[in-house]
């Protein structure tokens, strides 16, 4: 079974013009603390990956500030979707792995990442895009925020930021497996 | 001076300045591993009528990072006696967006961009 929120752009359109990266990790393999480092290197890799693209023009002034645009918000979409994905999945061994998939076309670039979530988790992730999605996205990141200072937990600000400082847009997918164990994909579309 | 360090980021107070000074990369996992940086901040904010936060040379910071610095500025418009300034670049593009935000936390915080 499966089960979509927002609008999912899709990524495997053969006619269109793009490139795709796909990195994969086993969320099995090392304890968290010890792959946490790698979140930020793989984000970095993409974000640099990506600014061949967007070259520097040394006649185009405005050129240099695209690529540090593109780059900076790259390496913050992919790192924050990483460290969700290690801090919410479901360690289920090499069955289920956490991926993101960066995908670059003509006038957006999309984000998939996808891992393995327990019912609760998955239904505590259902609940957060029910808000995100009737709620105007810079009030709830203000809501957030104060709610956060008062009692010291943070929670789904990573997204909503993407929201709010990046004006990207947010959608996701659930599918059921075998085990009860759902695979939640959080696709993140860039408009460029 | 404070001085903390970690892989890629450099923290540093300045008690006698009030300045705190953060810079490279910081991608710490959740608030509790912020809990140092939080602690150089509050070190300089104590019994300070004004303080400044530089973070010109910080040229990436994750959600729990600006979690924190949201928590500061929020306990600082909080206390009411503390004028807060935070220095920024333009050349680094989330600091644009995420220092506006913390403006609107606390309107009375000097934003300069250099």
């Amino acid at each position: 079974m499966s089960e979509t929120f927002g609008t999912f752009h899709p990524g495997d359109e053969e006619s269109a013009v793009q490139e795709n990266l796909l990195l994969s990790f086993s969320p099995s393999l090392l304890p968290l603390q010890q792959r946490w480092r790698n979140n930020g290197l793989s984000a970095d890799f993409l974000a640099d990956y990506v600014t061949t693209f967007f070259p520097k023009d040394e006649a185009d002034p405005a050129s240099a500030a695209r690529q540090s645009t593109v780059k900076g918000a790259v390496s913050y979409i992919a790192n924050e979707l990483l460290e969700n994905a290690m801090k919410y999945s479901e360690s289920v061994g090499d069955v289920h792995p956490i991926t993101i998939r960066l995908v670059l076309q003509t006038d957006r670039i999309l984000f998939e990442e996808t891992n393995a979530a327990s019912p609760p988790a998955a239904a505590s992730y259902r609940r957060f895009i029910d808000e995100v999605q009737t709620n105007d996205p810079s009030d709830i990141y203000f809501r957030k925020v104060e709610a956060m200072a008062e009692s010291g937990h943070e929670s789904g600000l990573g997204l909503i930021t993407m929201v709010v400082d990046y004006s990207a847009s947010l959608a996701w997918r659930f599918e059921t497996l075998a085990d009860g164990c759902e695979v939640v994909t959080t696709q993140v579309c860039l408009e460029i | 001076m404070t001085e903390l360090s970690g892989e890629n980021y450099a923290a540093r107070c300045d008690v006698a300045d009030h300045r705190v000074t953060l810079t490279g990369t910081l991608r710490l996992n959740g608030l509790a591993e912020y809990a140092p940086v939080v602690a150089l901040l509050s070190e300089a904010a104590a019994g300070a009528a004004s303080m400044t936060l530089d973070v010109s040379g910080l040229e990436f910071l994750n959600s729990s990072g600006i979690a924190v610095l949201s928590k500061f500025v929020i306990e600082a418009r909080n206390r009411g006696d503390l004028a807060l300034t935070i220095i920024g670049s333009t050349a680094i593009p989330w600091q644009g967006k995420s220092l506006q935000n913390l403006k609107r936390l606390m309107p009375s915080l000097s934003i300069e961009l250099r």
